[in-house]
């Protein structure tokens, strides 16, 4: 080992080298290896401070009526009283509408894509998803509220009502005026906006099952609806809930969209065409007008807090089960 | 939202290097900046126009919204503020800022009907408010039945729309609403937003219309200014007389006439259901934050000529965006109040 170490040291060709950086090489490399740390750091910090700035703005509203913030569902600026219960719930109920409409969808990409579209169609099909993707959550908005609105309040709305509606419980969620703009309209748009980044993720997922195993089952004689089902599904099973999660990540924090279609009310009703508020949407519609160092700015900053330990919860855990599986 | 904030910054950046050099050809022009309400926007920004013709000093001003106007001009970040609800006399004063009115604006209410034309149905305050509290919810309700004898009424549900973004037009118009029900005042009450109890929300003026398009039957509340762009349904209006009135100028400035101006405090007139026969019952000036002590005083004097030759000359560019000038007795009080309340360093008035 020694030997080896000083015929390296020895070696004529290994003394010339340094030579090339005129003697500079290792400052360079000591300034290039700080860069690399604090660009990597600055990320944390950022994360951090973040945090810590909506927590210490959110909490004068904390100090003020303790934990009630998050069980009221008054939120009165007259008063000057906040509750975020209706946020929390618009916020999670469109997410899961998005998520339930979202996944099916995604699946049947998923499924078109890998296993069933014409090799030459794939990259095409495969591209214009990934375009839906790029298109600004804006114009999800103004299309939502513009066309899809519209067209909910005359025909979807008013048909789901009259299938739906009188079937006991499960009709409640479906009574009520169609005016278009609503939970449901939101959710919709939402799923619209998740499907393609969970496509992407799915068929990520689905090609990673090794050949092997797929060609064994059609061996055997399975269809390729059975190979998708018993085969990949179960093999990128904790993958696929990852990427559903992440999925559920990106419509939490939906802002500029949800608002246009929410229909921005804040009460709660069991009905899904009822307006309602999500946390992103109430505060981009009150952030303007919260007057400096008011309870109401304090109850927008700790909604923001809400919002942010929400979602990075929810994508942790999506990391954590995705990870596991692509590792 | 970060996105919005980086484009926004970059816009401002653009803008004010735009301003600067657009403004490097013309001798002692001072550039002054403001910011805050979206209402008087376009009345500011026509204006700006012409003055800078003028004079060659230009105004860039920034539509951010009334709190952020509020916000700007107390942590001195910009040489005015604008606000379309005037601010506590308290806040004022901690503020050292002092408050003018700039130019008076009006709220009507549009409605999508089939076969009712402009300013045809006739609406009242009392019912206006049942309408926003959910307690009038059908078209053929007695209530409006009543107030329209000679228009059939379909037994169509009311959708009240209101504006989900917090905004001076919420706060006129609830004003409005507290002033004209007393049930409204106790259960609801009046600021930039509420806890509606009926209906939807939507963002902006253009959001309204576009929900109110939307829905057969829908109600809504925006500025003048918006529906007469865009040839809205709007609706007449009981005035405190008792008197029905379609949403016109000379209604608007009989409002401004009746107003108690000698009486308010930092000029904060209430234009809301004033008395008079031909009386529109919701209008309302918006303000400007001036700082009492300005850094800048080139900046601050600039802001005061700026509005000097807006109240003197600009009225007719006002009009013509349908606002309505401020009455020559309240430009002139404005006018005083500079003198005495503007100081520098010095303590010496900064307008003159």
């Amino acid at each position: 080992m020694s030997d080896q170490t000083l015929a390296v040291s020895a070696d004529p060709s290994f003394e010339k080298r340094p030579s090339i950086f005129a003697g500079g090489g290792q400052t360079i490399d000591h300034v290039f290896r700080a860069g690399l740390i604090a660009s990597g750091a600055l990320v944390l910090v950022v994360l951090g401070a973040i945090l810590f700035q909506l927590f210490i703005g959110g909490w004068p509203i904390i100090a003020a009526d303790g934990l009630s913030f998050f069980t009221s569902s008054d939120w009165n600026p007259v008063t000057d009283r906040y509750g975020a219960v209706v946020m929390l719930y618009g916020t999670v109920v469109t997410a899961v509408i998005a998520v339930v409409i979202g996944v099916p969808v995604s699946f049947g990409i998923t499924f078109f894509l890998t296993e069933v579209a014409p090799v030459g169609a794939r990259r095409t099909i495969g591209t214009a998803i990934q375009l839906l993707a790029a298109v600004p959550s804006i114009i999800f908005g103004m299309w939502g509220f513009f066309v899809v609105a519209p067209l909910m309040a005359e025909w979807v709305e008013p048909v789901l009502g009259a299938v739906l509606g009188p079937i006991p419980v499960l009709g409640i969620l479906f009574s009520g005026a169609p005016m278009g703009t609503g939970v449901l309209t939101a959710g919709l748009i939402l799923a619209l906006m998740i499907v393609p980044f969970m496509s992407a993720m799915f068929v990520e997922i689905i090609e990673s099952v090794p050949p092997v195993l797929k060609e064994a089952a059609y061996g055997v004689g399975s269809t390729t609806s059975e190979v998708f089902r018993h085969i990949s599904m179960p093999y990128g099973r904790t993958a696929l809930v990852g990427g559903m999660m992440l999925g559920l990540g990106r419509a939490l924090g939906e802002t500029m969209a949800v608002t246009f279609v929410i229909g921005n009310a804040n009460r709660i009703k069991a009905s899904l065409f009822a307006p309602g508020a999500s946390i992103a949407s109430t505060i981009a519609n009150e952030f303007p007008e919260a007057g400096p160092g008011s309870l109401k700015l304090n109850a927008l900053l700790e909604l923001g807090f809400a919002l942010f330990v929400i979602s990075f919860l929810v994508l942790a855990l999506a990391r954590w089960l995705v990870r596991s599986r692509l590792d | 939202m970060l996105n919005a904030f980086a484009q926004k910054r970059r816009l401002t950046l653009a803008l004010t290097t735009l301003g600067f050099v657009a403004s490097m050809g013309v001798a002692q022009a001072t550039d002054f900046t403001g910011a805050g309400a979206t209402f008087p926007a376009p009345a500011y920004t026509a204006w700006s126009a012409d003055y800078k013709a003028k004079t060659g000093s230009s105004l860039n001003y920034q539509a951010i919204g009334s709190g952020g106007g509020q916000k700007q001009i107390l942590a001195r970040t910009v040489d005015f503020g604008a606000s379309d609800a005037p601010m506590e006399s308290k806040q004022l004063a901690d503020g050292k800022l002092l408050q003018f009115p700039a130019v008076i604006g009006s709220v009507v209410l549009i409605v999508n009907l089939d076969g009712v034309k402009p300013n045809e149905i006739k609406l009242d305050g009392a019912t206006l408010g049942d309408i926003y509290l959910g307690k009038i919810a059908k078209w053929n309700d007695p209530a409006i039945v009543k107030l329209n004898p000679d228009i059939k009424l379909p037994d169509l549900a009311i959708q009240p729309v209101y504006r989900s973004d917090g905004s001076g037009t919420t706060y006129v118009y609830t004003t409005y609403l507290a002033d004209v029900s007393a049930d409204w005042k106790g259960k609801v009450g009046a600021a930039t937003s509420v806890s509606w109890p009926a209906g939807t929300g939507a963002k902006g003026n253009d959001g309204v219309a576009g929900a109110v398009k939307n829905a057969k039957g829908a109600i809504g509340y925006v500025e003048y200014v918006y529906a007469a762009a865009n040839g809205l349904t709007t609706t007449q209006l009981g005035n405190k007389a008792g008197k029905f009135v379609p949403p016109t100028v000379p209604a608007f400035q009989a409002a401004a006439a009746n107003a108690d101006w000698k009486g308010a405090k930092d000029f904060a007139a209430s234009m809301i259901n004033t008395a008079g026969d031909t009386t529109w019952p919701i209008v309302s000036a918006t303000f400007i934050l001036l700082p009492k002590d300005p850094k800048d005083t080139a900046a601050s004097l600039e802001v005061m000529k700026f509005f000097d030759w807006a109240f003197k000359d600009g009225g007719a560019v006002a009009e013509k965006l349908h606002y309505i000038p401020l009455p020559a007795a309240v430009q002139d009080d404005v006018r005083k109040a500079w003198k005495a309340e503007i100081k520098d360093g010095s303590g010496a008035p900064v307008y003159k």
